[in-house]
């Protein structure tokens, strides 16, 4: 689900255009954009306060074998939603599972996993040491 | 009579639309704008109306700016009007801001803090020199990377772990939200946190400035700035287990305090706390800054300043409340008007009458 929440609906398109096909579904609910509240905590870590709301769409479908399926994802895309709860209840699925985590969520980590170590290397590359006069003094 | 004046509009606002709709435009030969390049070009932009409308969509945000020709408080208030045309699905689990994957992170008070200094993007070492190459300027230089940061607690965790920082307050349960119960005073840290939150930045930057140059006793440290990206969570009743819905960008600041305690408190450091959707340094800062002198009264300080002044900051914060009271002025007030002309001329008439009375009993 935390995959699926950080994927367009395009790259997951993509990676299914080559995977195995999804079954048929119904619509039980959505998708619907709605908002979440966004909880921060005063001081970082004491009591809850509400810091903003965000936008977030979800779907919830029913495949033929009667696998319910839900997704909720940041943002309006309602296509994103829906793919991810097809996914989410065809996952469910033991015959499906292994043939769909490959083909798309494993492809999907490993790009997500990809940029946050690409933006990590290069917030490590602004890494600084400060000296202060008496340090350098100091030796 | 206003009734009338309105009526008689309709056609001039009709026109005065398209005008607005062709100017927003600009010249037609000139490419127009997408909501990607507002979106990714104007980013700290998008940031401040996400903040100030309090809700995060870059998308929506980008789209307001747009409408709004650029004017930030305009977009604030076009996204903060489209926030009510959606349901609510859930409150998300309290942020964990310690998990952050940061981008930036630096103290102002330890120079070789756990996990050391990242400058990130930032500005702070820029020249401020109009940069004349910019607009025809090849492909950007590809930010250099190296390796991968190392792990970097909250300040507060580490100078808490000393005993000298105050530690954070309990969770009561409970938390009020301005989205749905009016502002009323006394107001709590959560709502004062909430209504900073969403602050005209103009407003937090000047009464936080106000308190650094005297108006309020404080003395502060930036503690700590981070600039990341954090998981937002829910718990949707259907599952009843927490899922991750994405990442969003956030700042937080730390601003350290020195406290020199009283009966029941050890002389220690306070801290004020900001927050703010985006990479929003100066928002966060002031935030901090507010936070902390509006806590001038529960750490038993004299409130002396406007700046600790929890009913004249809050009452007066919101930059879509503030435009709309000043704004709604320019709005036709003939009826209210008519009944001061005839009130002065009046009271005129009423003082030329006293004065001549007097004139007479002089003779």
């Amino acid at each position: 689900m935390a995959v699926l929440a950080r994927a367009s609906a395009g790259e997951i398109e993509a990676r299914l255009a080559d995977g195995p096909e999804l079954p048929p579904h119904v619509r039980l609910r959505g998708p619907e954009t709605g908002m979440v509240m966004v909880r921060g905590r005063a001081g970082g870590s004491g009591a809850p306060f509400n810091l903003g709301e965000m936008t977030v769409t979800r779907c919830a479908v029913r495949l033929e074998s009667g696998t319910i399926g839900h997704a909720y994802v940041a943002g309006t895309d309602v296509k994103q939603a829906e793919l991810a709860a097809v996914l989410d209840a065809a996952l469910q699925d033991g015959g499906r599972q292994a043939g769909l985590q490959q083909a798309v969520i494993a492809p999907l980590a490993a790009l997500q996993a990809a940029r946050r170590a690409d933006e990590a290397a290069k917030a490590a590359a602004t890494s600084v040491e400060f000296f202060t006069m008496a340090t350098m003094r100091g030796g | 009579m206003a009734y009338v004046a309105v009526k008689g509009g309709e056609r001039a606002i009709d026109n005065a639309h398209a005008w607005l709709a062709d100017a927003r435009r600009g010249d037609p030969d000139l490419p127009a704008l997408t909501l990607a390049q507002i979106e990714q070009q104007l980013g700290r932009a998008v940031d401040r109306v996400m903040a100030e409308g309090a809700l995060h969509d870059r998308r929506l945000a980008a789209l307001a700016l747009m409408q709004a020709q650029g004017d930030v408080t305009e977009a604030a208030f076009l996204l903060r009007a489209y926030r009510t045309t959606l349901p609510r699905f859930a409150a998300g689990e309290p942020l964990d801001t310690a998990a952050m994957h940061l981008r930036r992170r630096v103290s102002a008070i330890y120079k070789d803090l756990p996990g050391g200094q990242m400058l990130g993007p930032t500005t702070d070492y820029t020249h401020r020199l109009l940069d004349f190459a910019l607009p025809t300027a090849s492909p950007a230089p590809a930010a250099r990377r190296t390796g991968e940061p190392k792990p970097m607690p909250r300040i507060g965790d580490i100078l808490g772990a000393e005993g000298l920082m105050e530690p954070d307050a309990a969770d009561p349960g409970s938390s009020g939200d301005l989205t749905r119960e009016p502002l009323a005073f006394p107001a709590a840290r959560d709502v004062r946190l909430q209504a900073l939150a969403r602050a005209d930045e103009g407003f937090l930057l000047g009464l936080g400035y106000s308190t650094q140059r005297g108006y309020g006793n404080t003395h502060p440290f930036v503690g700590e700035i981070r600039v990341g990206e954090t998981a937002v969570e829910i718990i949707p009743p259907e599952l009843g287990f927490p899922i991750s819905i994405g990442d969003i960008t956030l700042t937080e600041c730390q601003m350290v305090t020195q406290f020199r305690g009283s009966k029941t408190t050890p002389p220690q450091f306070t801290r004020g706390y900001g927050l703010a959707f985006g990479h929003s340094e100066r928002r966060a800062m002031a935030m901090s800054l507010l936070d902390r002198s509006l806590r001038a009264a529960e750490l038993g300080e004299d409130v002396v300043a406007p700046a600790q002044d929890v009913e004249f900051v809050l009452s007066h914060c919101d930059s879509i409340e503030a435009t709309g009271f000043v704004e709604h002025l320019k709005l036709p007030h003939y009826v209210d008007f008519q009944s001061e002309l005839e009130t002065i001329r009046r009271m005129r008439a009423d003082a030329m009458r006293g004065a001549l009375t007097e004139a007479e009993a002089a003779e």
